[in-house]
């Protein structure tokens, strides 16, 4: 691939993304993106602004409005997501960031036929919610902290947990559920 | 957020004629650069992203020092093994930093380039006076609430608290930033702000952060980082504290300690003076509470962050006594 810097003085005709480019310059102006989001498995084909995160993308363009957005400044956890596996907040991250990998969301969780993820059965076992509007980002963010080994133990879930907040004030039930998971999972 | 361009560096080189570029900014992980997009306080003309710059993510560590990539996420330098034996401190300080997600996110280059959390700087709709966002626009910070700014290398025109934990652990070990054509110590990448409270880092437009490198040593190997802070997780530090500590045979002398602070200072803060008077001597309480005191020599308050300075050296002490009670 050339390098993308070309683009600003010379753009290519048929770039990876269409960046116009402004020719009296080397400011580029802001232009439209064309990504392509392996999301839960299927592919989306989207076309944004520079400016839009993955968050907007989901709930805004797709619909996957299972992703919650809270305070959309990266403090609470509500939007969290896997990107290739990993757990991040998605309020924060640019859809051009991850053009190209694999993200799950709440959405993609279960099995096809219905069939909950232990983390989600967990939950609902342990009434590991009030208001519901943080449990999307609570589980997504338990599947991980599972699933990195960081669920040995209640202290140890606090801590790895720490980056959803529930202002309903679930958590120890949430603890519980992790707990539960965790051993299911084991 | 205002709209920029966005593109995408393939390599470092290009990355690094893109940072020359007027109103252009790297983005790695985004937690930062985001996040200040949205509040207000950075516009890029355009956003250059690296994060897709391969070879530049590498943890390679050896007894001699640990050689960390730019694009090295926070989380995967915690957990690596060798880190958390060889530099126990540096694992502690960034599994203590944020949250999960954010830790998966944010790049160890991107940790460094991580802007004060001071609530003034962040704010420039209710408060525009911040030399820091406008030089000569004035603080709004002194005068107002002060109860998390720094107390230690402030200046009249800036009170702003560095808040990461990384590159408090970074100093007390003597590591360096490579920025290519440039090394640096990592104590010296990063400026106080005097007065150009604008200027946060040494580096220069088309410099970009490939790796930073931390020499091994026996002080490193037992170390650790402390953090007080107002919740148990996921906050900024009231006061922090890395250190390290290597004794003589007998196993109550000193023959080297390493103290830096967090939380109380304009910038990732090396305790020297709190160093060398306990260097040669042997390790009781007393003597290890009287010497973190000197930590606060030219500590200047602005009320209620005053409780800071009575509080970093009994952080201090309590590390040193926890290293010592590891014999």
């Amino acid at each position: 691939m050339t390098s993308h810097i070309q683009t600003i003085i010379d753009p290519p005709e048929d770039g990876h993304f269409r960046n116009g480019v402004a020719t009296d310059g080397l400011i580029p102006s802001p232009t439209t993106l064309s990504l392509n989001l392996a999301i839960n498995g299927r592919d989306h084909a989207l076309d944004v602004e520079p400016r839009v995160t993955l968050l907007d993308a989901l709930r805004e363009r797709l619909h996957l409005t299972g992703t919650k957005k809270g305070c959309d400044q990266g403090q609470c956890g509500a939007c969290t997501v896997h990107v290739d596996g990993e757990r991040v907040l998605a309020c924060l991250t640019l859809a051009a960031l991850v053009d190209g990998r694999t993200i799950t969301t709440i959405e993609g969780l279960a099995d096809e036929d219905g069939t909950l993820h232990a983390v989600q059965a967990a939950f609902l076992e342990q009434d590991a919610f009030q208001c519901g509007y943080c449990t999307p980002g609570q589980i997504m963010s338990a599947v991980a902290c599972i699933r990195e080994g960081h669920a040995g133990s209640d202290d140890e879930i606090r801590e790895y947990m720490a980056g959803n907040l529930c202002r309903c004030g679930a958590y120890p039930n949430i603890v519980a559920a992790v707990r539960q998971a965790a051993q299911e999972l084991r | 957020m205002r709209d920029f361009s966005y593109l995408r560096a393939d390599n470092i080189e290009a990355a690094r004629n893109a940072a020359a570029l007027p109103g252009a900014m790297l983005l790695a992980g985004g937690t930062t650069l985001i996040d200040l997009a949205k509040c207000g306080v950075v516009e890029p003309a355009t956003v250059i992203d690296i994060s897709h710059i391969e070879g530049l993510n590498a943890i390679d560590v050896t007894a001699d020092r640990a050689l960390i990539g730019a694009l090295a996420k926070m989380s995967h330098v915690a957990d690596h093994a060798e880190v958390k034996s060889l530099f126990p401190a540096v694992s502690e300080a960034l599994w203590q930093a944020a949250s999960a997600q954010l830790r998966n996110m944010a790049t160890i280059g991107g940790n460094l380039m991580q802007r004060t959390r001071c609530p003034y700087f962040r704010d420039p709709a209710n408060f525009p006076a911040c030399n820091k966002r406008e030089p000569g626009s004035g603080c709004s910070a002194i005068g107002g609430v002060t109860r998390g700014h720094a107390v230690l290398g402030v200046s009249e025109a800036c009170i702003a608290t560095y808040p990461g934990d990384l590159a408090v652990a970074l100093v007390a070990f003597d590591a360096e930033v490579d920025l290519g054509e440039r090394r640096l110590k990592v104590e010296d990448f990063f400026l106080a702000p005097g007065a150009t409270a604008e200027q946060e880092h040494d580096i220069r437009p088309g410099e970009v952060i490939t790796a930073i490198e931390i020499p091994g040593s026996a002080a490193a190997r037992r170390s650790t980082y402390i953090k007080v802070r107002d919740r148990q997780s996921y906050e900024f530090a009231a006061a922090s504290a890395a250190v390290g500590l290597e004794l003589e045979g007998d196993g109550r002398t000193v023959r080297d300690i390493r103290v830096a602070l967090g939380g109380v200072a304009t910038k990732p803060w090396r305790a020297r003076a709190v160093e060398d008077a306990l260097k040669g001597k042997a390790l009781d309480e007393a003597t290890i509470r009287e010497a973190s005191e000197l930590a606060m020599q030219g500590a200047v308050d602005h009320g209620a962050n005053h409780y800071k300075i009575a509080l970093a050296p009994r952080v201090i002490a309590r590390a040193i006594l926890k290293l010592g009670e590891t014999a």
